[in-house]
Formats: structure tokens, C-alpha cells, sequence
């Protein structure tokens, strides 16, 4: 059973949808406790880096349990950004930091609006679980305005003004910045991927 | 490097999809879902659904539509018309929408768009603007495009970003339906005015018209309704065009 997380910013249903999709038992736990039984966790999320302090501490402390116990954890969009130590966005509102480094904002330009929103491609520096099966240069849904940090955790890159981890992996810890449930067959591989990996 | 996009609109009554020109004289042109997947099949990038629907009937079955679409399609899903509070975007979010758009509540209440932003996040909140030129000032115009408003399109695109809209549909009204090609000059102006993305809309008749909007309206996403339903292009060799002239969409 997978876990997915609601921190009440914005809806999970799409997210639902596209789980049951590719064959997911998926549950909304009430109360960081029903966390002992997932098999997973998925934290997705849009808005600002702030809602996620919206899951008090028994949440996060629940979250690092299923990490701990190597069960898989996979963040999107806003999630991914949370896997990271914080945000510029939210300057004190502390991340999991399960990787190192700080979210930070997307410089806009001429002809370059932010935020970014729409069909952009994915760069693999390396091989991953996540984007297996998946081609080089693959278009996938993105709408956010801050992007985490390129470190060795990335395993997938997206250009927009600058290049920013739009999908990470260390472990069973995975993240990506696009919304695998509004990226077509291309984001229902990554989900399917993620399922494989239980 | 980001695509531009295409987004397929159905304008939907009493659960069917239809289309009219200059907002009147509907025809009938079929099943949203069995659109929607058609479209998605072919490579667009998002649906709008429509509700042209005034009466209380058509309304429930709007929600019925939207959750059939997006159980079927996996890509970002718009629904617009007839919103006019938080509890009718909530109704739109729960049956399966991803942006709401607003268009004439926007402007008689300014602070649903914050309120709207607050709950769901900018992304998916869009403000429509339907605009019209009137001695050289574009004008918006709201109850499908039938009331005059003191407003100028830039200005209030511009209000409207600052209160938290995550994007811009901006229709021309003196384009829509006619297939005459996309208002470049009412899409740069409001393009280049705003930091966030700019969706044009209305007019749309040709391939040509969507590389126009792209090159000189500046434009983010296009979107179109009739050239589509009606098969004389596919949204595929739409994109072939626009990428055979050098314009990112995903293919």
C-alpha cells in the first residue's frame, strides 16, 4: 500500500487517478501512525515551499521511518523540492534534507517566463530506476517557479534559463520536478517505474 | 527547451460539444471524451473544457464530463465558464480539473483569484480576458463577450497577475470564429506585459496562424477549437509545421 501524503495544498486527485492507472493500492492517511503499514510514501504537492510546514513534526518524523526502513519515498514537484534542506521560497522552513542543498528561485528573462509551465525535456546524466525505458530528451509537464540544486543525486536535467534537477534518486529516495500524473504515457512510465521498485 | 503549447478547447453543452462563431449559432460537433482522447492520441498538450451551459441540469452534467475525461486522458485539464465562486472551482477541482478559469467573477470579485491561489496554488488558477479593439484600445468584455467593461486587457492582465493568476487566456472577440487568424497584436501586447504565460485564443483558421502567434503574438500556448473538431488538420501535423519553422513543441 502507498502512502500519499496530504498536506492540504492544492488536490491529489489527479495524482490518484494516475496511480490507479498503473495498478496502485493507493491510501490517504489520516494520521502519521497509518505510516507504519505503507509500503511507500509519495509526497506530491504545487504551491509554495511553505505549505509543506503544514506537516508537523510527528508527519516528517513518520516520513524519515519509512525512509529508514529502505521502504521507497517519492516526492513531486513541490515533494522533490522538500527532499532538499530548504528554499530560498521559504527562508526557515526546514526540508527533510535527505539530499544537501537549497531550492531556489528561476530567473526569468526576455522571452523566458517564469513561472515555468509546460512541456519541457528530460536530460539523463545517468542511468536511474525511475526513468527506465524512458528516451532521452522525453517531454514531461512542469508548472513551479524555484528548482532544485544539480548534484550527484540528479538523474534527470531540464533547461529553463538554467539547468535544474528535474529528477533525482539516492537509495529508495526519488523525486522529480514535472507531475508524472499530467505528463502523458512518459509520466505513467515513471509512476509504473516507482511501483516497480516496491 | 520549453514547448510551445497546444491546447484543444471543447465547448460544452448539455454534455456535448459544440462551437458557434462569434459566441453564437451552435453546431453540434461531439462526445468530449471521445474528443479529448482523439486529441490526446495525436499529441495535445492540454483540454479546456468549456461550459456553455446556463441551467442547472447542464451544470451537474458538466461534472459528470470532466471526471469521464479526466479519467481517461493523463495531461493537464482545464475547466471555465459559469465560475463564479469558490465552492463552483472546488466542484470543478473535485470531478478531475487541474486550472479553473475565470472569466467574468474575476472581474465583479478580484479577490476569488487570490482566494483560488491561496487554496490550489497559481498554477491553476487562469484568468480569461475576452478583448475586443475599440478606437485603438483593447477593451475586455465579459457575459460571453456581450458587456462592455471600462477595463483595458493589458491593464487588468496585469491586475490579475499581481492577485495571483497563474496564467492568461486571452480570447479576441473580433477574431473568435472566424478563422481568420490569431489577434497577434492584442497577444504581444498582453504577452509581453505579463510575467506569466499567455494562452491566445480565437481566430485560429490555418497552420500558418498558429506560427504567426507564436512568432510575432508572442504567445505561450495557443488555443483552438473548430480546426480541430472538424478534422482538417490534426494537432500532429500542426506540430510538424510549427517545429519544421524552428518552434520547440513537443512531438
Amino acid at each position: 500500500m502507498i502512502a500519499l501524503i496530504d498536506y492540504g495544498a492544492g488536490n491529489l486527485t489527479s495524482v490518484r487517478k494516475a496511480l490507479s492507472a498503473v495498478d496502485a493500492d493507493v491510501h490517504i492517511p489520516h494520521d502519521p501512525s497509518e505510516l507504519e503499514q505503507a509500503s511507500a510514501v509519495i509526497v506530491p504537492g504545487v504551491g509554495n515551499f511553505l505549505a509543506t510546514s503544514a506537516l508537523a513534526a510527528d508527519w516528517r518524523e513518520s516520513i524519515l521511518e519509512v525512509v529508514g526502513r529502505g521502504s521507497p519515498l517519492l516526492g513531486i514537484c513541490l515533494g522533490l523540492q522538500w527532499l532538499f534542506e530548504g528554499s530560498t521560497e521559504a527562508p526557515g522552513c526546514q526540508g527533510l534534507s535527505l539530499m544537501s542543498g537549497d531550492c531556489d528561485r528561476l530567473e526569468g528573462g526576455a522571452d523566458l517566463k517564469i513561472p515555468h509551465v509546460g512541456w519541457n525535456s528530460l536530460h539523463f546524466p545517468r542511468q536511474s530506476r525511475l526513468f527506465e525505458g524512458i528516451e532521452e530528451g522525453s517531454q514531461v509537464y512542469f508548472t513551479h517557479s524555484y528548482a532544485a540544486p544539480i548534484t550527484g543525486d540528479a538523474t534527470a536535467i531540464t533547461t529553463h534559463g538554467r539547468p535544474f534537477a528535474s529528477g533525482v534518486e539516492r537509495g529508495q529516495v526519488f523525486g522529480v520536478q514535472f507531475h508524472p500524473e499530467k505528463s502523458g504515457d512518459v509520466g505513467l512510465r515513471v509512476l509504473r517505474n516507482f511501483v516497480n521498485a516496491l | 527547451m520549453l514547448s510551445k503549447r497546444i491546447i484543444a478547447c471543447l465547448d460544452v453543452r448539455n454534455g456535448q460539444v459544440v462551437k458557434g462563431v462569434h459566441f453564437e449559432g451552435l453546431r453540434n460537433a461531439g462526445d468530449p471524451a471521445e474528443l479529448a482522447e482523439r486529441y490526446n492520441e495525436e499529441g495535445i498538450d492540454e483540454v479546456v473544457i468549456l461550459d456553455v451551459t446556463a441551467t442547472l441540469e447542464g451544470r451537474r452534467a458538466l461534472a459528470d464530463t470532466v471526471a469521464t475525461v479526466a479519467r481517461r486522458i493523463f495531461i493537464p485539464l482545464t475547466v471555465g465558464g459559469g465560475i463564479r465562486s469558490e465552492a463552483d472551482a472546488a466542484a470543478a477541482v473535485d470531478a478531475g480539473a487541474d486550472k479553473v478559469s475565470l472569466n467574468t467573477a474575476a472581474l465583479v470579485d478580484p479577490g476569488l483569484i487570490t482566494t483560488l491561489a491561496a487554496r490550489y496554488g497559481s498554477q491553476a488558477v487562469i484568468v480569461a480576458i475576452d478583448a475586443k479593439w475599440v478606437d485603438g484600445r483593447a477593451m475586455v468584455y465579459v457575459r460571453s463577450g456581450s458587456s462592455a467593461t471600462p477595463r483595458e486587457a493589458v491593464e487588468w492582465a496585469r491586475e490579475a497577475t499581481s492577485r495571483g493568476a497563474g496564467e492568461i487566456l486571452l480570447t479576441s472577440i473580433d477574431r473568435d470564429g472566424t478563422r481568420t487568424g490569431f489577434d497577434c497584436r492584442l497577444t504581444a501586447a498582453v504577452s509581453t506585459a505579463v510575467p506569466i504565460p499567455v494562452i491566445a485564443s480565437g481566430g485560429a483558421g490555418t497552420l500558418d496562424h498558429f506560427s504567426d502567434v507564436f512568432l510575432d503574438g508572442k504567445a505561450d500556448a495557443a488555443l483552438a477549437a473548430s480546426i480541430f473538431h472538424f478534422s482538417e488538420h490534426s494537432v500532429r501535423d500542426l506540430k510538424e509545421v510549427l517545429r519544421s519553422r524552428g518552434i520547440p513543441v513537443r512531438l
